[in-house]
């Protein structure tokens, strides 16, 4: 890990946000993710990549217990955020989930208000006073999520009305509104055209100045342009990890080199 | 029953038909299937098709137009005089057509030989004990020329269903005839079953419009009719209803409103108790339930939606109704006196608000069965809980869905009409305590139309005009709940 280190991209070292230790998922009998351990920095962005049914989906859903949802998907192992096991009985998921944001792979905007939609964390966690509060936490997310000029002057309108990439924007800005330390993408722009795929990576890209970013993502490209590190993932395995300058151009292990130039699928 | 023979005999036709058909296809294909357009079966059916359709089309045309043909050449037998004051000669001609069924009757009784009932020269007296004596209605009115006239009648009709059976067994050979002269290797038998099944299926779907249609205009018929002999401004705002069944139509008071107010008061009982609970009840099966509870309480409840309703009227009558008088009435468990008798506005609420719970529960299952996992998926990654999330955006998401089964529902709970005869009773009243015994629309049709009626007097035709103000009500209830479900599902797909 150390020799990695020294190969960082960016200058600076950051600390780590997240640490998981020999961690397993099963759901009922499969064994979707087999001893991964990983160490996530703060103010960074992470890159999860790997052929589709490789566990990518699976393992960041661990990082804020979304598999909880789940009834047959079981976790072992350790996953500790800032030190603290967040699988421990006595961390509430729902509160672990504000600390640690999630936008998924089909922009998933609530059927309400752009506003609303906004709103729902903050209101929910009680983090405004007023609704001047409120209006402030609203502005400073669409800002940060990159749409606020696009919207400002229809916030009462539906935010299902919006285009798919404003509409992921939204779901940004709505993650981000929440305040969260850790933001979790998950193929944050397979639903998206080039020129808004190109607005969300600009958007990640700012985010990581504050937030400790994964994102997973199916296309190679977008891993090397946006994440300094990069895992990737095979049959449920972590099969490397390291600086992304160093994976996409000398990868240690002969599966990463196959599959980032095409051979496995 | 010649009707049987006659349809037995164009079956028959119709089987010796296809297998002629498929033998002749094979034959003329020189029993290489390869060189026949069809298979074999298509040529049968062909022949099938063209023997009995025509064929069951002029029996089913003869049947409903044989009966007028036949009296009008009777009805010229009876002379004018013979034509009571204040009757008429349709009048007559229907004791005619009674008597000559009534003939039948006893010639199928054995009172009198076929051969006496044909006789003209039998006397009047003894075809009437005859009559009497098979059980057949026999009135003052039977006199000599009705009696020729019935006799008459039964000869000429006689002759009709000869002359229609053999030329219906005719048709249906020169069909099976022309369906095996068309077949040869060439026919395109297989496209025109097609077209017959078509048609079939056409049919199907034109009596189910038709008869719809038939329904409609009967009702808005009979309401017209009802408003000329009593007014319609009268009908919709009268705020009594009080029939009289002296045939005296004035001394009637027909006001609808109690009867919408009782239908009203006992639909909202209803939907108060059916609403929460089906909506809870569903919310828990669709998002709390493990699937194996799920699998077990779901058929569960909607076997309460098969129970017949008027096992849910005996349920209102003999258990809601006196424990509800236990509690609210005198000397009851809570010392007041609201409720007089076991029948009223709440035992049949109640009732009706049970049978309408798995209604709404299924329907509302659906609905928020139907909201995207995603949008869940969103708000827990934001960190809201499970009650969070479906107060604040499974039910608002699913909202537009549950307001058409809630009107879905109420459009049930306006049309029921057993738990409302058997549990809120029969007096009409405008009242506030749900206490009181009251009656719906739904009721009062029944017990207009039940027992002795003139069905030309203002007091039965009101049913009709009640029955047209119910449908017009659910209509609308139904098409706005149609109507707002189908907005919801397009968002969604
Ligand atoms: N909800 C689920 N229930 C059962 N199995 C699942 C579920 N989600 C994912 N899996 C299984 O876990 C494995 C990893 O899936 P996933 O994490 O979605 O892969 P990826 O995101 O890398 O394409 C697959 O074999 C998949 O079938
Ligand atoms: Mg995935």
């Amino acid at each position: 890990m150390n020799d990695m280190r020294l190969l960082q991209r960016t200058q600076g070292m950051n600390d780590i946000k997240i640490q998981a230790n020999g961690v397993d998922v099963f759901y009922a009998d499969n064994h979707a993710i087999k001893d991964v351990s990983v160490e996530i920095e703060d103010k960074t962005v992470t890159a999860f990549i790997g052929p589709s049914g490789c566990g990518k989906s699976t393992f960041l859903r661990c990082l804020n217990r979304m598999n909880d949802t789940i009834d047959i998907c079981k976790v072992t192992g350790d996953i500790l955020l800032d030190g603290e096991d967040i699988y421990d009985p006595k961390v509430d998921p729902v509160q672990l989930r504000a600390k640690v944001g999630m936008v998924f792979q089909k922009p998933n905007p609530f059927p309400k208000s752009i506003y609303d939609n906004v709103a729902y964390g903050p209101r929910i966690h009680g983090l405004a006073k007023n609704k001047a509060e409120l209006d402030e936490i609203i502005e400073k997310s669409l800002r940060r999520g990159a749409i606020w000029d696009e919207v400002k002057d229809r916030l009462k309108q539906p935010g299902t009305g919006l285009s798919g990439g404003q509409q992921q924007r939204l779901c940004i800005a709505r993650a981000i509104a929440t305040e969260p330390e850790v933001l979790l993408m998950d193929e944050p722009c397979s639903a998206l055209d080039p020129i808004a795929t190109a607005q969300v990576e600009e958007l990640i890209d700012e985010l990581k100045q504050n937030y400790s970013v994964v994102i997973v993502t199916h296309s190679m490209q977008q891993a090397a342009r946006v994440s300094q590190k990069t895992a990737f993932f095979h049959l449920g395995s972590l099969v490397e990890y390291g600086e992304t300058g160093k994976i996409f151009t000398n990868p240690e292990d002969s599966r990463t080199e196959s599959y980032i130039t095409g051979r496995i699928g | 029953m010649p009707i049987f023979w006659l349809i037995t005999g164009v079956l028959a036709i119709a089987c010796i038909g296809y297998v002629l058909g498929h033998r002749r296809a094979m034959a003329s294909a020189g029993g290489n299937l390869r060189r026949l357009h069809s298979l074999p079966s298509y040529y049968g059916l062909n022949v099938v098709l063209k023997s009995i359709v025509p064929a069951l089309g002029l029996t089913i045309l003869w049947l409903l137009l044989q009966p007028i043909f036949v009296s009008n050449a009777v009805s010229g037998m009876i002379p004018d005089n013979e034509i009571p004051f204040g009757s008429s000669r349709g009048l007559v001609m229907t004791e005619v057509v009674r008597t000559a069924k009534g003939l039948n009757q006893a010639v199928a009784a054995g009172e009198i030989t076929e051969a006496t009932a044909q006789n003209r020269n039998t006397s009047v007296d003894d075809l009437t004990d005859a009559l009497k004596s098979a059980g057949a209605v026999v009135t003052s009115t039977l006199t000599a020329p009705v009696m020729t006239a019935a006799q008459a009648y039964r000869e000429v009709s006689r002759k009709g269903y000869l002359g229609m059976s053999a030329l219906v067994l005719l048709v249906a050979t020169v069909g099976a005839l022309w369906a095996l002269r068309e077949t040869h290797p060439d026919f395109r038998a297989r496209n025109v079953v097609e077209q017959g099944i078509r048609a079939l299926l056409i049919g199907a779907a034109s009596i189910a419009v038709l008869t719809t249609l038939g329904i409609v205009l009967s009702l808005i018929f009979n309401t017209v009719e009802f408003f000329r002999l009593y007014p319609a401004s009268d009908f919709f705002f009268g705020l009594e209803w009080a029939p009289s069944f002296s045939g005296r139509g004035g001394a009637s008071q027909l006001g609808v409103i109690p009867l919408l107010w009782g239908t009203f008061y006992i639909s909202i009982v209803a939907l108060v108790v059916a609403v929460p609970v089906g909506l809870f009840a569903a919310i828990y099966l669709s998002e709390y339930a493990t699937p194996t509870t799920r699998a077990i309480a779901k058929p569960l409840l909607e076997i309460l939606a098969g129970i017949p309703t008027i096992v849910y009227g005996l349920f209102a009558l003999l258990t809601v109704g006196p424990l509800l008088v236990s509690v609210f009435g005198a000397g009851g468990a809570l010392g007041v006196n609201w409720q007089g008798g076991g029948r009223a506005v709440m035992t049949a609420g109640l009732v009706m608000g049970i049978m309408l719970i798995p209604f709404v529960s299924s329907l509302s299952d659906d609905i928020i069965n139907a909201v995207p996992q995603a949008l869940r998926d969103g708000s827990y990654g934001l960190g809201a809980t499970q009650s969070e999330t479906i107060k604040q955006v499974v039910l608002p998401a699913a909202l537009p869905g549950i307001v058409g089964a809630i009107l879905l529902a109420a459009s049930r709970a306006i049309g029921e009409t057993m738990i409302v005869v058997l549990g809120a009773g029969a007096a009409a009243r405008l009242d506030l305590n749900p206490f009181e015994a009251m009656t719906t629309v739904t009721a009062k049709i029944v017990s207009q139309l039940t027992g002795d009626s003139d069905f030309a007097s203002p007091e039965a035709l009101v049913a009709f005009a009640l029955g047209m103000t119910l449908f017009v009500l659910t209509l609308i209830l139904n098409v706005v709940a149609l109507y707002i479900v189908r907005t919801y599902r397009e968002q969604y797909d």
